[in-house]
């Protein structure tokens, strides 16, 4: 019963900030460099949470996952400028293709461990690009242009349905058993926990997430080409999973957000942005080797200020 | 209760297992011992389906096990603690217990074994929110073999619970085997400690290179030269 007055209670804020961010976009109070700067970082909180779900939760050390990003950037498209569908069920297409295409990467490739899976991954994910590349249905090299369809509302509730399923799903007896399998996965065989299904089910779910971050992310720009969904941008992913501290949700998020900003304030400086990028991160890694929330949640600071206090009590 | 019968174990081209064939009887405490590489620990991973046998036959409770994966074999009723504890470190002992008993429903049945487990080892009450890999070695090994008590094995598989361990605590969790073994579960104990494994052991094989060399009850073993030279320090 506690637990869930507390998920209503972030429920409630995070509607709260919805309506006050919206409020302020339709009285034009926020002008379109700012709620542009706002989806973008909704659409990274969704990527970096699907992958903290693939590397943060289950173990499996997957680089590739702007390949998703990909599939679900261009499959929505399609739906949308080829057949005319509602963008929301575009959306949804373009994440249930993404799993699919998580599905038959991950069957053959999570039997893999470490470098060789990362690897693999990246191999896959450079595979989907050039796929795109080459097909002239989407536009080949050129790209394909895309009506502006991304709002504000579709971008915070593509991440608040994301954070909520995998929360949830972390919390569950299945997350319980995708995190034995990132502690030990002998000793979570031997629990009689199938690694094999549970790593394959968090790298289609991941890619689920990542395939609606996709549709979004190809909707809010006019046009979307293979160049886009490179290694660099599975690496910007990466950071954010690696920077928030591997195992946390809160971490990547916060990450995601802190890192989005960052760069859309360094594009103002092209010739050394990627310099001082680069030196935001390795001055946070150096103060905080296992990133900025390790494999705690912020809701652990909060419980442990309130134990604290309960101490204090009892001593009186 | 449980046959093995010829079974042949490779590891790509390397044969681990040659041949080996043993028995467990209901209630009873077996204990395998060897060197270094002789096989040991293949042999239980084989037994709890972490391996497939190339060859032979394992029957348990009548029916065959052999090559089936590792879930099915939990329900069956065979734990098995793995060699060098392998606790899950980023969780609590708490967390550890439960997934010790992932594969079971009868809430009631889980609560009650959290209990009997928390009676065999009060240590792991007092740490029960502590992170288990902030435990020591003796501590981990206990939650190890909570964790697989608490998936309610018919058969425990053991391997090396005293490996790294003090004198001390080496005692206190050969006496909890026995009392495991008292209150009904069936153990297969691998051991290098062969001294307290045969103290503890109604009988005993011993492994070499992949072959069972030598079998019998634990007394006689105890007695053999082969068996004192090699295993026991010449004593
Ligand atoms: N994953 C593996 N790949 C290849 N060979 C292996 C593997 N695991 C074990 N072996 C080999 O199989 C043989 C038996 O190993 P096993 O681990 O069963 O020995 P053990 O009797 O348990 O030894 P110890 O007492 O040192 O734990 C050894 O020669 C070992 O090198
Ligand atoms: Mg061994």
């Amino acid at each position: 019963m506690k637990k869930s007055k507390v998920f209503w209670l972030y429920a409630i804020i995070a509607l709260i900030v919805y309506a006050i961010v919206q409020f302020m976009i339709t009285s034009d109070q926020l002008d379109m460099y700012y709620s542009n700067l706002l989806i973008t970082i909704a659409i990274n909180i969704i990527l970096a949470v699907s992958l903290h779900l693939v590397i943060g939760i289950t173990g499996q050390f997957s680089i590739g996952h702007a390949g998703f990003l990909a599939v679900g950037a261009y499959i929505s498209a399609i739906c949308t400028m080829h057949f005319d569908l509602p963008f929301p069920v575009a959306l949804f297409i373009g994440a249930v293709v993404a799993a699919l295409a998580g599905l038959v990467v991950g069957i053959p490739s999570l039997r893999l461990k470490g470098d060789y899976l990362a690897i693999a991954t990246l191999g896959f994910a450079e595979i989907i690009r050039i796929i795109f590349l080459n097909t002239d249905y989407v536009g080949g090299a050129a790209g394909m242009q895309i009506t502006q369809m991304t709002t504000w509302t579709y971008a915070f509730f593509g991440v608040f349905i994301t954070v909520i399923i995998i929360a949830n799903f972390t919390k569950s007896r299945h997350g319980r058993a995708c995190i034995a399998v990132r502690e030990d996965e002998i000793a979570a065989d031997a629990m009689g926990i199938n690694t094999t299904y549970y790593k394959v089910v968090a790298f289609a779910l991941g890619s689920f997430f990542a395939g609606l971050a996709g549709g979004l992310f190809s909707h809010n720009f006019y046009i979307i080409q293979p160049s886009q969904f490179g290694f660099l941008k599975s690496f910007d992913i990466l950071i954010y999973v690696v920077l928030g501290g591997l195992g946390s949700l809160s971490g990547a998020i916060i990450a995601a957000i802190l890192l989005t900003v960052v760069s859309m304030y360094l594009t103002e400086f092209p010739e050394t942005r990627m310099i001082i990028y680069s030196l935001v991160l390795i001055i946070v890694m150096l103060y905080r080797p296992s990133g900025l929330m390790g494999t705690k949640e912020i809701t652990d600071y909060f419980k442990l200020g309130k134990r604290s206090k309960g101490g204090n009590l009892d001593d009186q | 209760m449980l046959k093995v019968n010829d079974i042949n174990v490779f590891y790509g081209n390397i044969q681990a297992l040659k041949g080996v064939s043993l028995e467990v009887n209901e209630g009873e405490i077996v204990t395998l011992i060897g060197a270094n590489g002789a096989g040991k620990s293949t042999l239980l991973k084989t037994l709890s389906g972490l391996l497939k046998p190339k060859q032979g036959t394992i029957e348990y409770l009548g029916s065959s096990i052999a090559g089936k994966q590792a879930q099915s074999i939990v329900k069956a009723g065979i734990s098995h603690v793995p060699e060098g504890r392998r606790v899950f470190a980023n969780m609590t002992v708490e967390e550890n217990l439960e997934l010790g008993a992932y594969l079971r429903k009868d809430k009631d049945g889980i609560a009650k074994d959290l209990q009997r487990v928390f009676e065999l080892f009060p240590r792991l009450l007092e740490r029960r929110k502590q992170q288990s890999g902030t435990l020591s070695g003796g501590e981990q090994q206990m939650l190890a073999m909570g964790r697989a008590i608490m998936a309610k094995p018919k058969l425990l598989l053991l391997d090396e619970p005293s490996m790294g361990l003090a004198p001390l605590m080496v005692k206190t969790i050969f006496s909890i085997v026995k009392e495991i073994n008292k209150e009904g579960t069936t153990i297969l104990l691998v051991e290098q400690n062969a001294h307290m494994a045969l103290s503890v052991a109604d009988r005993a094989y011993v492994i070499e290179t992949g072959r069972v060399v030598l079998s019998g009850t634990a007394k006689e073993l105890k007695e053999t030269e082969q068996v004192k030279a090699a295993y026991l320090g010449g004593l």
